[in-house]
């Protein structure tokens, strides 16, 4: 964590340097992390294990999420506010299609779940896909020119007419979703179960980033989008349609949307129309500790904070409990942004995937 | 470079699509000064002849605002000087008798009744919070998402200080209607608006400092992580390392309320001096002294410093304004008015509650701010007003309209925060000054702020 040289005072004077001291409370502050996890290690190892395990398969959930708001914030500078409230609106179509229209429960045969679930993801990605893309075409490219905060605003606005379609389909209460996915145990660490359905998400989660990454990487339409979020006009003058490119991009992070949808659907069992609120948020906390535009850092940032809440509301020694969870999302992004606006991996521009 | 309109095919859907309201966009444009001042006239009388139809008195008071603004150059030299106090002067009136008359008013059509006393306060109440998050917002530039948090704080304040919370504790100091015997701290309410301004500020600056450096939209990010934390601080108060600080999701009831001389104005007094009179016209002078000092605080040295911020940052900071310390400044003002109105709010509704201070609430605020005009106070508590009654009572007025005409079976205000969040797309979209806009806003927004000298824009008299 080296300091750059424009953070280095100009005048050294005598007594206390509050700019070089940031630096070393943000590490304290980490040292004193590390420490709680340390002491809860030796005191119960087999929880902490289990739970990192949960945590690490919350985390790949964020992670697409997060990869949502990193790769619209990477092309366009602009939070997508109303990106939460699409992930949301991937979590009720997909429960209207696999519980209500396909009927698949915990009685489902295997076969039928594989398609069904197949299925599923896929009217999911179409979906939260094509509306992403006309709540870009509809409500930000108008704004493109305008002062900055003016499509930040309108992303609210989105948010708050999807956030209450939510409610109207869903309704005020929390909905739960079948089992569809074997909730029989993997494996056993010191009593504590680790489930099939865990497993399912973590797995089904990890060829979703690699395709992501290959896309990125490898694709022409990847690289289209690497050089418009360096240079819009540069992007232009090559010959890259930077209208469609962004429309592509906006695409692409609300089929991840739709995808995560689906598996905090099936994860958590239990979905409700401010989740997007709630977890957009937690995932824009991740997306932003990674280093926001910067995809692999948003999946590491979604790790650690799906960690952070598993061990937060799991851990017995001195854990402050799931009641504070959101302070505490919420403290570590304000940390982020005070200490390490960079975030972890530390780069301005989706390069490199 | 703004006035050069982009060709039809070139304009944003929401023009392209507009068709007839597209047409006559086109013939404004084309017009010369007098042809405006006509066609403003002709629009005028329109909104008349509809605001008839809503209402007479409500016609009559908007046409006797277009009086003033139309006659006002007509008046002797000599009084020329007091013509800007003429409109609010009548507005003020209007709205002191407000208690008097209303009773006698026919319901309005679409809109329903006019708005009670009770609804009244709260309109006043969002006023003032639109108007403090105005300064943040509207002059500053600075976008907050948490304002709630300062609502919350000093909702929490009034509550400590004027409630039986702290029961351990006995102090007494000027309260009204409150035994002597009763345990906690009463403290006159009046004090405590003041009280609760002070601390929201100081919270304003503490939230302010690490975080101003930041950039517009991590810093609106920012401010929400801040709204979220303090309401769930005040949820989890309960138990703070075993001190109960704001009763949990219980919070904390009865506050005490204001009062003057042995005036309580929970119980009021006699047949003229009732509970919500009293309260009615207690944020009625809260609002004036709100407005009155944002208008001065706007023309002072600090708000012009807050304005050049908001058009370019780097050209202020290069003119010598302190920009850490400025927008600090444009925190913690925004923020006092935020404490007050919470504070009031708190002792009119007796109670506050954790559940009370969501995300919603900050947008709700916003949202007046962007339909009213950012910058412009008039408009913000012209937004603030009508969307906190239609949050209190028109929705559900315009919902049964909507039924009875069309026979439908729509729960309107089940939509309510659809609607708001159309409100503000539409806004942003279409009319991105808002519905009363301020002059230099307009402008800023219209030709961008980027490369565009405003150093012969009109300053707003507003």
């Amino acid at each position: 964590m080296a300091t750059d040289a424009r953070s280095e005072p100009l005048t050294r004077g005598r007594g206390f340097n509050a700019a070089a001291a940031v630096p070393w409370i943000g590490l304290s502050l980490v040292a004193l992390l590390v420490v709680w996890l340390a002491i809860n290690l030796v005191k119960t190892p087999a929880d902490f294990v289990s739970i990192a395990l949960e945590g690490i398969t919350l985390g790949l959930v964020y992670g697409l999420i997060a990869l949502g708001y990193s790769l619209v914030y990477g092309i366009l500078e602009l939070i997508n506010f109303a990106h939460g409230d699409v992930f949301m609106l991937g979590s009720w179509i997909s429960f209207s299609v696999m519980a209500q229209h396909l009927d698949l429960g915990p009685d489902s045969a295997g076969f039928t779940v594989i398609w069904g679930l197949a299925l599923t993801a896929l009217v999911a990605m179409v979906f939260c896909g094509l509306l992403n893309a006309t709540i870009e075409r509809i409500a930000y490219r108008p704004l493109r020119n305008a002062p900055r905060l003016a499509p930040l605003i309108t992303a609210i606005g989105m948010s708050f007419i999807l956030q209450d379609v939510g409610l109207n389909r869903l309704g005020p209460a929390p909905v739960s979703v079948p089992n569809i996915l074997p909730t029989g145990t993997v494996f056993t660490i010191g009593g504590n179960n680790y489930r099939w359905s865990s497993l399912i998400v973590a797995l089904s989660a990890i060829p979703v980033l690699i395709l992501l990454v290959w896309l990125v990487q490898r694709t022409r339409q990847g690289r289209a989008m690497r050089a418009t979020a360096q240079d819009q006009e540069a992007a232009a003058m090559m010959g890259i349609n930077v209208n469609r490119t962004i429309s592509f991009t906006f695409l692409l992070a609300g089929a991840l949307a739709g995808v995560a949808g689906l598996l905090y659907a099936l994860y958590s069992t239990n979905i409700q129309y401010d989740q997007g609120f709630t977890l957009g948020l937690i995932a824009f906390t991740a997306a932003v500790l990674g280093g926001i535009g910067n995809l692999p850092g948003a999946v590491l940032g979604a790790i650690i904070i799906g960690l952070i809440q598993q061990f937060n509301e799991g851990l017995s020694w001195h854990a402050p409990g799931s009641d504070w969870t959101q302070s505490i999302v919420f403290a570590i992004l304000i940390l982020i942004l005070v200490f390490r606006p960079e975030g972890l991996l530390g780069e301005r521009t989706p390069e490199g995937g | 470079m703004a006035e050069t309109p982009l060709p039809d095919h070139r304009q944003p859907w929401y023009r392209r699509w507009a068709g007839i309201p597209g047409e006559w966009r086109r013939r404004w444009r084309g017009m010369d000064a007098r042809q405006r001042f006509q066609t403003g006239l002709v629009l005028r009388v329109l909104l008349l002849v509809f605001l008839i139809w809503v209402s007479w008195p409500l016609a009559l008071f908007v046409a006797a605002l277009m009086v003033i603004q139309y006659g006002t150059p007509y008046l002797p030299r000599r009084l020329a000087p007091y013509s800007r106090f003429l409109t609010p002067t009548v507005v003020l009136i209007v709205v002191i008798l407000y208690p008097l008359y209303f009773a006698s008013l026919a319901p309005m059509n679409i809109l329903g009744d006019y708005p009670i006393l009770g609804t009244m306060v709260v309109m006043g109440v969002y006023a003032m919070m639109a108007v403090g998050l105005n300064i943040v917002v509207g002059y500053a530039g600075l976008l907050d998402l948490g304002y709630v948090a300062f609502y919350a704080m000093g909702a929490y304040t009034c509550a400590w200080f004027a409630s039986v919370q702290f029961a351990n504790h006995k102090f007494h100091f000027g309260a009204i209607g409150v035994g002597s015997n009763t345990p906690g701290i009463h403290i006159s309410v009046w004090i405590l608006l003041l009280l609760a301004g002070l601390l929201t500020a100081l919270v304003g600056i503490v939230i302010g400092l690490p975080t101003l450096r930041l950039r517009g939209d991590y810093l609106a990010i920012v401010t929400l992580g801040f709204g979220e934390i303090l309401p769930q601080v005040a949820r989890n108060g309960d138990n703070l390392a075993g001190f109960n600080l704001t009763n949990g999701p219980n919070g904390i009831t009865p506050i005490d309320p204001p009062g003057i001389g042995n005036l309580n104005f929970l119980t009021g007094s006699g047949s003229f001096w009732t509970s919500e009179r009293l309260y009615f016209w207690g944020v009625l002078a809260l609002v004036a002294i709100t407005i009155f000092s944002s208008l001065r605080l706007r023309d002072s040295r600090l708000g012009r410093a807050w304005i050049a911020i908001r058009e370019d940052e780097t050209a202020a900071a290069a003119m010598g304004v302190p920009l850490m310390r400025t927008k600090t400044w444009a925190y913690a003002t925004g923020a006092f008015f935020g404490g007050v109105a919470g504070a009031y709010f708190a002792s009119f509704k007796q109670s506050t509650f954790p559940g009370d201070f969501s995300f919603n609430i900050s947008a709700f605020i916003l949202s007046m701010v962007i339909l009213g005009g950012m910058g412009n106070v008039w408009g913000v508590v012209f937004g603030a007003g009508f969307l906190a009654f239609l949050n209190q009572q028109g929705l559900a007025d315009i919902g049964h309209w909507i039924n009875d005409t069309f026979g439908t079976n729509l729960d309107v205000p089940k939509y309510q925060f659809g609607i708001y969040g159309l409100i503000i797309v539409l806004t942003m979209l279409i009319r991105p000054e808002g519905l009363i806009p301020s002059a230099r806003r307009k402008a800023e927004l219209h030709e961008g702020v980027h490369d565009t000298p405003l150093y012969d824009a009109r300053h707003d008299a507003a």
